[in-house]
Parts: C-alpha cells; sequence; structure tokens
C-alpha cells in the first residue's frame, strides 16, 4: 500500500511542500497575517463617543456638564484659538459658543458632525426643560456577520485556495520540468494519470489544514462563526481546490521556465484579486462588468462560501455559484491533458 | 539475441541533423559505448533507444520490442535502467525517499537497502539530495536506475564532471552491475572510460558511426601502439615537414597541430632517436617531447583531424 506509485507520488509532494518554509509561510501565514492586519484596521467601532467642545464663555461649565451628562457625549472647555484647531482637525465633532442664542459650529458634510449636532442639542434642551412629546424605548441588536471580518474571512479562504491551488501546482510541474526530473518520470513505467493525481491529492491533504488555520483564527480572534454545516463548508472548499488545481495545471502545462509560469499565474489570479470580491464587494462594479466578474471561478466560489458562512444557506441553493467553479476546473483539467508537455 | 538493433536511424531538429543513418547493435551482456565529440548526436541517440525521442527515420529494437506507445512501452519500461545527462532530482527529498520513489514505479525491484548497498550510499540514506556531493548525486541516479532490476542500463555521460575518485566508484557499480549478467550502453567523451568499460565502442561524430570495434581493434587501426609528440621552441632553426618525419624509421602517421605535431609509431626505441637526430641537423631545439601508448583519443583524432574534447 505505502509502496503504490500514487502514494510515493503523493508523500514526495508533501514532502517537497512542508520542506520549503517560504511555501509554509504563503499557505498559512499570509492569510493569517492578513485577516489580522485587516481584521484590526476594519473592525467595528461603532459611532463610539462624540467629543464636543464648549467655547470658554460665561455660562460654558453649565453647558458643559448638561453635554457631559448625556450618553455618548464628552465635552471639554475651550479657548477660541484651540477650538479652532480642534475643530478643523476633527478631534472634536462640534463647537458650543454660549450666549443667546446658542450658536453649534461644525461640518456639515461630516456624519460625526452631525450626529454630534443632533445629540448635543436634544441634550441642552432638555437640561433646559423641554420635555418629550411621546415616550420612546430603545431596543438594540447586532446584526452577526454582518462586520468587515466576517465578510473578510470566507474571501481570504477563497484567495487563499486560488493562490495555493495555482502556486503549489503550477510550480512544482513547471520546477520538475526544468530540471528535467519530469523527463526522467517518463523513463519509468510511472502512469501519468498518477502524476497529475499526486498533485491534486496531497492538495486536498494540505486543504483541511489551510482551512482549519484560517476559520479557527477568524473565530478565536474575532469570533467569526460558521453559520451554515460544516460539511457544507469542506464540500465547497474540497470543490474550489479541485477547478484552482486544474487551473494550476492548465496554467503550467505548456511553461519551460519558472518565469513564463509565474507571469502566467499573475496573469491568471491579479483580476480576480481584484474583481472576484475577496476585499471588498463586487457590487461597486458597474452593471456592464456583472456578467464577467460573476463568472471566474473565484467570484462564484467567494459567494458560495460567504453564503455558507454568513447566511448560513445549505448546499442545495447554491448550485449557481458551485456549477461556475466546477466548470472552470473541469474545463482546465481536459484542455491541460490535451495539452501538457511531458518532458 | 541482441539487446538493442537499430538501423538507418535519422533526427532532424529545425537547424540541425542530430542523427544522420545510424546502425547499432549491442550484444546482451556486454558493455558497449558511443563515443564522440559534445554534439555527435549522442544523447539523441541514446533518448531514441529508450523511447525517449521519437526518430524521423529507421527501425529500433529494444530487447526485441518496439517503442509504440501504450501498455506495451510501460512492459519494456519495466526491463530498462535509464539515467539521464542532465536530471536533477528534488533537492528535498532524502536519498532513501528518492529510491523508495523510483522503486514505487516497477513491479519487481530491489529493496530500498539493497540498491543503495549496489551504489554505496547507505550511509547517505536520510541526507537531503540537495545536500549531496555531485559523485554522490550521480550515483543516487544511477541507484534510480538499478532499482528495477534492469536487463539493460543505459548511461548518459555518468561521469562527466565528476572528479577521478567518483569516476572510479561509478565504473565500479557499473562492474557490479555488468557481473549479474546486465547489458549497459553508455555515453562519454572520456576515452580512459570507454577503454577500460566497453567490449566495444561506436566512435560518434556528426550524427554518424565512424568508427566500430573493440577499444583494442580500433587502437590497432592505427597500425602503431605508441604516439610521439613534439613541439620545437620559436625561431631556432628550421622545423622538418610532414614528408620528412613520415620517412623516418618506425614512423607509421604524422599528424601536425597547430601546438604540437603527433606521430604514430610502432616502435619508440627507434623512432624517437631519428627524430632527435633529424632535429639536431635541422639546428632545431625541442621545446616538449611526451609519449603515450595509443588510445581512442588517438583513434578519434586520425579519424577526424579533430581533439574529442574542447577543454
Amino acid at each position: 500500500m505505502i509502496d503504490h506509485p500514487l502514494v510515493q507520488l503523493t508523500l514526495a509532494r508533501m514532502r517537497e511542500f512542508y520542506r520549503e518554509p517560504e511555501a509554509i509561510f504563503w499557505v498559512f501565514g499570509f492569510p493569517l497575517v492578513l485577516a489580522f492586519a485587516l481584521g484590526i484596521a476594519f473592525r467595528n467601532r461603532g459611532p463610539g463617543e462624540l467629543k464636543v467642545g464648549v467655547l470658554r464663555a460665561p455660562g460654558d461649565s453649565a453647558i458643559a456638564s448638561a453635554l457631559d451628562r448625556a450618553p455618548g457625549l464628552a465635552a471639554a472647555v475651550l479657548d477660541s484659538s484651540e477650538a479652532r484647531v480642534e475643530l478643523r482637525t476633527g478631534r472634536i465633532a462640534l463647537l458650543v459658543v454660549p450666549g443667546t442664542p446658542l450658536v453649534y459650529r461644525y461640518d456639515s458634510t461630516r456624519t460625526e458632525s452631525r450626529l454630534a449636532r443632533l445629540e448635543a442639542d436634544a441634550a441642552l434642551q432638555r437640561a433646559r426643560g423641554r420635555a418629550d412629546a411621546a415616550p420612546v424605548r430603545d431596543e438594540r441588536i447586532t446584526e452577526p456577520g454582518a462586520r468587515y471580518i466576517d465578510f473578510l474571512i470566507p474571501g481570504l479562504l477563497g484567495m487563499n485556495l486560488m493562490g495555493s491551488g495555482l502556486w503549489g501546482i503550477g510550480f512544482s510541474v513547471v520546477q520538475a520540468r526544468t530540471k528535467k526530473l519530469l523527463k526522467r518520470l517518463m523513463a519509468t513505467p510511472m502512469r501519468r494519470g498518477h502524476y497529475l493525481l499526486s498533485f491534486i491529492l496531497s492538495r486536498l491533504l494540505f486543504l483541511f489544514l489551510e482551512i482549519a488555520a484560517l476559520v479557527g483564527f477568524g473565530w478565536l480572534m474575532f469570533g467569526v462563526g460558521v453559520r451554515g454545516s460544516y460539511v457544507a463548508l469542506a464540500l465547497i472548499t474540497v470543490l474550489g481546490a479541485l477547478s484552482f488545481a486544474g487551473l494550476g495545471m492548465l496554467v503550467a502545462s505548456r511553461a519551460r521556465t519558472i518565469e513564463a509560469v509565474s507571469g502566467l499565474m499573475n496573469l491568471v489570479m491579479l483580476p480576480m484579486w481584484i474583481l472576484s470580491g475577496t476585499f471588498f464587494s463586487y457590487a461597486r462594479f458597474p452593471d456592464a462588468m456583472q456578467p464577467f466578474v460573476k463568472a471566474l471561478p473565484l467570484t462564484a466560489l467567494n459567494d458560495a462560501l460567504r453564503a455558507v458562512m454568513i447566511d448560513g444557506t445549505g448546499l442545495m441553493r447554491l448550485g449557481a455559484p458551485l456549477a461556475i467553479v466546477a466548470g472552470w476546473g473541469a474545463v482546465s483539467f481536459v484542455i491541460a491533458l490535451q495539452i501538457f508537455r511531458w518532458r | 539475441m541482441a539487446a538493442i538493433r537499430c538501423t538507418s536511424l535519422v533526427k532532424r531538429y529545425v537547424d540541425v541533423v542530430a542523427v544522420a543513418g545510424l546502425d547499432l547493435r549491442v550484444e546482451a551482456g556486454e558493455c558497449f559505448g558511443l563515443l564522440g565529440p559534445n554534439g555527435a548526436g549522442k544523447t539523441t541517440t541514446i533518448e531514441i533507444l529508450e523511447g525517449l525521442t521519437v526518430p524521423d527515420a529507421g527501425e529500433v529494437a529494444v530487447l526485441g520490442m518496439r517503442w509504440g506507445g501504450g501498455a506495451g512501452d510501460r512492459a519494456l519500461r519495466e526491463r530498462l535502467g535509464i539515467q539521464l545527462q542532465d536530471t536533477q532530482l528534488a533537492d528535498k527529498l532524502t536519498v532513501e525517499e528518492t529510491v523508495r520513489l523510483f522503486r514505487s514505479f516497477y513491479r519487481q525491484s530491489h529493496t530500498v537497502d539493497e540498491v543503495l548497498g549496489l551504489v554505496e550510499l547507505g550511509e547517505k540514506r536520510t541526507a537531503w539530495v540537495g545536500k549531496l556531493s555531485g559523485g554522490q548525486k550521480q550515483r543516487l541516479a544511477v541507484a534510480c536506475a538499478l532499482v528495477s532490476r534492469p536487463e539493460l542500463l543505459f548511461l548518459d555521460e555518468p561521469t562527466t564532471g565528476l572528479d577521478p575518485q567518483s569516476r572510479r566508484q561509478l565504473w565500479e557499480v557499473i562492474g557490479r552491475f555488468r557481473a549479474t549478467g546486465g547489458t549497459v550502453l553508455l555515453t562519454t567523451h572520456y576515452m580512459e572510460e570507454a577503454e577500460r568499460l566497453c567490449d566495444h565502442v561506436a566512435i560518434m561524430d556528426h550524427g554518424k558511426v565512424i568508427a566500430l570495434g573493440t577499444p583494442r581493434e580500433l587502437i590497432a587501426s592505427l597500425g602503431a601502439q605508441h604516439v610521439v609528440e613534439f613541439a620545437l621552441a620559436d625561431g631556432v632553426g628550421r622545423g622538418p615537414t610532414p614528408e620528412e618525419l613520415a620517412a623516418l624509421p618506425g614512423v607509421q602517421a604524422v599528424r601536425p597541430g597547430a601546438d604540437r605535431t603527433a606521430l604514430t609509431v610502432a616502435a619508440v626505441h627507434r623512432a624517437v632517436p631519428a627524430l632527435l637526430g633529424l632535429l639536431e641537423r635541422r639546428g632545431a631545439e625541442l621545446s616538449l617531447l611526451a609519449t603515450h601508448n595509443a588510445t581512442l583519443e588517438d583513434v578519434f583524432v586520425s579519424l577526424t583531424g579533430r581533439q574529442l574534447r574542447d577543454d
């Protein structure tokens, strides 16, 4: 069993991979670093506390204490020169000038400032005796899966499946070709199918580690959960990995040098990094581009991953994107087999 | 039965005819050498015989079978051991893992221990291929060829670039394989290697066999067993003409060269005194005088007028 050529070829693939520290970093480390950095940078802070300045003038302390009592507002008494700078640089959202009438000075194009004006006005009017005309009650909810990190993790998963499929297969195949190792293998009774299959098998074995690393990281670090079933998630990632393995095979099928295959891989991957909704929604692209963008394998894969992870959609309702992913893989693989340069 | 038979083999590339009508016959159990300078067509020939290159014309039979694709080819490959000239095995696999991988492709094979013993790499079995010396890498390449217990072993320039000790180690490996009855076809541009290892050699030049025989026969075809080489100091006296040299006692042939003249002689003890006498009468002064037993190198030079190696 262990001496079956398919087992030995797959073992060789895996050993070559895990003995290459750079490869480990790009497949496992890099997506985690990206997730961490982007998760921190775009974390949802909510509006937080709004800072409001009060110009030093008679009556300033009464106004400041009234503002401070309102939840979500923080007041500071400022001299006029100080106040001007703080307002311009956005450190305070609003400046209240005591007097009659009270003056609110703020930049009306800034959402924060308009919010501060409403909150401050309500607090000050209430302090001077205005009563609410109708009783109200707040009900606060937070929708799970609405944060940027919830959007990002499935996208990174898709991007990683693409990257490791293309680089993992494309590089090894072309390296074996340039080193004449492919030719040497052709001089043995090895079956060609076993050789190609070994790449796919080793991809699938590493796949589960990749997914576990990224999904586990998202969960531990940012509490990103999987709403749908883990089985559905696993099946989608397997399909995605197979599809990009096919694409990697196609990209590597003819290239004779590492430079050539690197160029081809970037040509394939770069448009999808940008267009396929990994970092931001592809809905931002014009309508005319949408059919093209949706036909890309990474777009379809990202859509399917998000549907399962964020919305908890079942596999049955993901036929369309999964068909696109499978189609790309099957067509690439068939063409690759036809045109593969075996020496 | 012949292990290899090929007739009228032709292979053209875009701008060059690599093999131009080649006939070979290698008997089972012998070691056959293809000799020639770089670009003579040795590698193209051996790769056609290995079924890796398809000839434009000609017939090839290896172990009584023909290359034609499919299951027949796989059955034939089971019986061959092949080492290619410029294969780089995976650097990050160990010696043992590499042998085990190649072993898995064959129905019958040596154990890893056996084959590492054959090439004396047992101590390196856990070393990464990338850490091996040139000679060790080459022995590993031969181990991957031997692992299938082949009947016929192809070696394409197995010792090129190796130091003398590594070369001798590899010769011993080939000797052990032959002792078990195996047939070897090897290419080389080291004459010493061919004389030492081969029962028959074919000297190739420009895609053709220009001489064929046992090393002894080929050297004997020079008509003499020794070569005397000399060169003269510049500007002193007058050098003898080739005709005068040919007339010296015991001299069979004269080959003037760029920096030295070579004489093929039957008896050194008669030719050398006669040469010295002639030079002294001319007032010429020697800057070099050397003699050696005739080699295949001399055969090649006398056939083509060129040196076998560029270096």
